[in-house]
C-alpha cells in the first residue's frame, strides 16, 4: 500500500472514529435515562407529587421538595436577573476600560469557575452564621443566585454585544438619551439571547445540590414554607408571603440524595422517581434554550 | 443616576471574591491556630470525628487527585477526538446539530450523575473487576469524565475554529491530506486554547461534588488504589455539613480549611486557563 492511499484510509477510520467519540457521550445519556426510566417510572403517580418524605419508602413523595424548589428559584431569579442583567448592562454599555472594570472582567471569568461548592462554603460563613438567616428559603436563594450571577452577567454581556452599533447610532441621531437608547433599542434587541442565558443559568441552579447541603438544608422536611405548623399543606401549596423566605425548606436535588444514602432498596425507587421529575425539568429548560437561541439568530 | 446604580451591580461581583476569601480565610485562621500548618500539609492521615485526631490534607487530596486524573482520562482523549472532528470534518449541518445536544451532558444535575455512577456504572464493572468496591473512585471518576467531555470539546472545538484558514490552505496546497492538517497544522496551531480547555476541565473536576459524594466513599485515604472507597476534599465538605457539626469546634473550621484548599487550587488552575486562552486570543484575533 502506498502512502496516499494510507492516508486516505486513515482519514475515513478518523471519520468513523471522531463521530464515535462525538456520539459517545450521548449514548451513555439515553443508558442513563432508559436506566433510570427503568428504576423509578413505576414510582411516579399523582401521590409521588402530593405526599412528604417517609419512613416507608412506598409512601414518600416529593411535596415538600418540588415546592421548595419552587420557592427557592423564585428567591434565586428575583436577585440574580436584575442584579445580573443589570451589572451586564454596565460592563458592555457604560464601562469604559480602565483598571477597574479589567479587575471586575477577570474576577468575574474567575468566579464562574468556583466550585459550587465553596460558594455553599460562603453561605455558611455569610447569611447564615454572620447575618443569622439560618437555614431558611433567603439563604439558599442567595446563595444560588450568586452561583448563577456570572453566568447571567456573561449572556447578557453576549447578547448586548451582538446588537450592531448602528441601531445605537441611530437612536443618538434622534436625540435619545443612553439609558433611552439601551432601554428602547438595545435590549429588545437582545433580549431574545438575554433570556436563553437566564433559563440555562436557572436550569443550573435547579439541580444545584452541594451549596444548599453546605448551608445544612434539612434533608428531612414534612411541611412547606409559610406553613411549617401545618403537616397537610393545601392545594396548589404554594402561598407566597413574606415569612416563607424565612422558613427552611428542602428541595428535589437534596431529596433524591437523602434517598441515594438511604440502605433501603425502596428508596432508590423513590430517588429513581425524583430523578425522572428533575431530569424532565432541566431537559425541558434546556430544551427551550436551544430552541430561543436557535430562534433568534439574526443576521444584522 | 441609573449608570451609578448598574456600576453597583457590577461591584457585588467583587463583593462576592472578597466574601469568599473573608469568610475562609478568618476561619481558617481559627483552625491554623490549633492546627500547625506543617502538621496539616504532611500529617498522612485525616481523621478529625476520631476521638485520635489527626488533620493531614494529604489523603483528601490523593482522593481528589485520583477520581480527577480517572475524569481527566476520559474527558480529554473523547473531547479532543470530538472536537477535531466537529471542527475539521463534520459537515455544517451535524454541527449545529450536535452541539447544543452535547450541552445538554453538562446540564445533567450531578446528584444524577451519582445516582448513575453508584447504581448502574459501579455494577456494570464490578463484573469485569470484581474486586471493586462498592463505593470507589473508579466509576466516580469515569462519569465525571463523561459530564466534562462537552467541556473539553467544545472549548477546543472554539480554539481550533478560530485557526485561520489561510493556514489550512496552505498545507492543502502542498498537498496534505485532511487528517495531517488537523492534526499537524490546526491542533497544535490552537494547542494554547486546547490547553486552557484541559487546565479548566481539570478544575472542574477538582470541584465537582455530589457524584463522589454519592459513589466514591467517604474513607481518606492516602493510596492511588481506584477500586477501593476513597474521599476527596468536597466529598468531605458533604459529609461533614450532613453532620450536625457545633458551630465553632474544630472540625466545623475543617469545612473552611477544606474548602480554602479547594478554592487555592482551582483559582491557580483557573488563572492559568485564563491567561492561556487570552493568549491564544492574542494571536489570532
Amino acid at each position: 500500500m502506498n502512502k496516499r492511499s494510507w492516508d486516505k484510509n486513515i482519514d475515513s477510520l478518523f471519520r468513523v472514529v471522531g463521530l464515535a467519540a462525538t456520539l459517545f457521550g450521548l449514548i451513555v445519556l439515553a443508558v442513563l435515562i432508559i436506566d433510570v426510566f427503568m428504576d423509578g417510572a413505576k414510582r411516579l403517580g399523582w401521590d409521588f407529587f402530593t405526599s412528604y418524605p417517609s419512613r416507608k419508602p412506598e409512601q414518600a413523595g416529593i411535596l415538600s421538595a418540588w415546592v421548595g424548589t419552587v420557592w427557592i428559584m423564585i428567591t434565586t431569579a428575583l436577585l440574580a436577573i436584575p442584579l445580573g442583567v443589570g451589572s451586564g448592562i454596565y460592563l458592555e454599555e457604560y464601562a469604559r476600560r480602565n483598571r477597574l472594570t479589567d479587575f471586575i472582567e477577570i474576577n468575574i471569568a474567575n468566579l464562574a469557575g468556583v466550585p459550587s461548592v465553596i460558594y455553599g462554603i460562603l453561605g455558611l460563613g455569610l447569611f447564615v452564621r454572620l447575618l443569622h438567616l439560618e437555614r431558611s428559603v433567603l439563604a439558599g436563594g442567595l446563595i444560588l443566585a450568586l452561583l448563577i450571577l456570572p453566568v447571567v452577567i456573561l449572556a447578557t454581556r453576549e447578547a448586548l454585544r451582538s446588537v450592531p452599533f448602528s441601531l445605537r447610532e441611530a437612536s443618538y441621531a434622534l436625540g435619545a438619551t443612553q439609558w433611552q437608547t439601551i432601554r428602547h433599542q438595545v435590549l429588545p434587541a437582545g433580549i431574545g439571547n438575554i433570556l436563553t442565558g437566564i433559563i440555562l443559568a436557572m436550569s443550573r441552579a435547579i439541580g444545584e445540590t452541594a451549596p444548599l447541603i453546605t448551608i445544612g438544608a434539612l434533608t428531612y422536611i414534612p411541611f412547606l414554607p409559610t406553613n411549617p405548623l401545618s403537616f397537610s399543606g393545601d392545594f396548589p401549596y404554594i402561598h407566597l408571603t413574606l415569612q416563607g423566605f424565612f422558613d427552611p425548606f428542602t428541595v428535589l436535588p437534596i431529596q433524591i440524595f437523602n434517598w441515594v444514602s438511604r440502605p433501603q432498596k425502596g428508596f432508590l425507587v423513590d430517588a429513581a422517581a425524583g430523578i425522572i421529575v428533575l431530569l424532565a425539568i432541566t431537559l425541558l429548560m434546556n430544551g427551550a434554550a436551544i430552541y430561543l437561541r436557535y430562534k433568534n439568530q439574526k443576521r444584522w | 443616576m441609573i449608570e451609578r446604580l448598574l456600576f453597583c451591580c457590577s461591584l457585588l461581583s467583587l463583593l462576592t471574591t472578597a466574601g469568599i476569601i473573608f469568610v475562609l480565610v478568618s476561619e481558617s485562621i481559627g483552625f491554623f491556630k490549633e492546627v500547625s500548618v506543617i502538621q496539616f500539609l504532611t500529617d498522612t492521615q485525616w481523621t478529625p470525628l476520631f476521638t485520635n485526631k489527626h488533620f493531614g490534607i494529604l489523603p483528601l487530596l490523593c482522593g481528589t487527585l485520583v477520581t480527577t486524573v480517572l475524569a481527566i482520562g476520559v474527558a480529554v482523549p473523547v473531547g479532543l477526538v470530538s472536537a477535531v472532528y466537529l471542527s475539521e470534518y463534520a459537515s455544517e449541518k451535524i454541527r449545529r446539530l450536535v452541539k447544543p445536544l452535547l450541552e445538554i451532558l453538562a446540564a445533567v444535575p450531578t446528584v444524577v450523575y451519582g445516582y448513575f455512577a453508584l447504581l448502574f456504572v459501579t455494577p456494570l464493572l464490578k463484573k469485569f473487576i470484581p474486586s471493586l468496591g462498592g463505593f470507589n473512585a473508579l466509576s466516580a471518576g469515569l462519569v465525571m469524565g463523561i459530564m466534562i467531555i462537552p467541556l473539553v470539546s467544545s472549548l477546543s472545538e472554539d480554539a481550533m475554529h478560530a485557526v485561520p484558514l489561510g493556514l489550512r490552505e496552505g498545507a492543502y496546497a502542498l498537498g496534505s491530506h485532511k487528517i495531517q492538517v488537523a492534526f499537524k497544522i490546526v491542533f497544535p496551531a490552537a494547542l494554547s486554547g486546547i490547553t486552557a480547555a484541559i487546565i479548566l476541565a481539570l478544575s472542574r473536576a477538582m470541584g465537582e461534588t455530589m457524584i463522589v459524594a454519592i459513589a466514591a466513599g467517604q474513607q481518606p485515604r492516602l493510596s492511588l488504589n481506584p477500586l477501593v472507597p476513597i474521599e476527596t476534599i468536597t466529598a468531605y465538605i458533604v459529609q461533614i455539613s450532613l453532620g450536625d457539626t457545633p458551630h465553632g469546634t474544630l472540625e466545623y473550621q475543617t469545612i473552611f480549611v477544606c474548602g480554602m484548599t479547594l478554592f487555592i487550587l482551582t483559582f491557580v488552575l483557573n488563572v492559568i486557563s485564563f491567561r492561556l486562552k487570552r493568549r491564544f486570543q492574542e494571536i489570532y484575533e
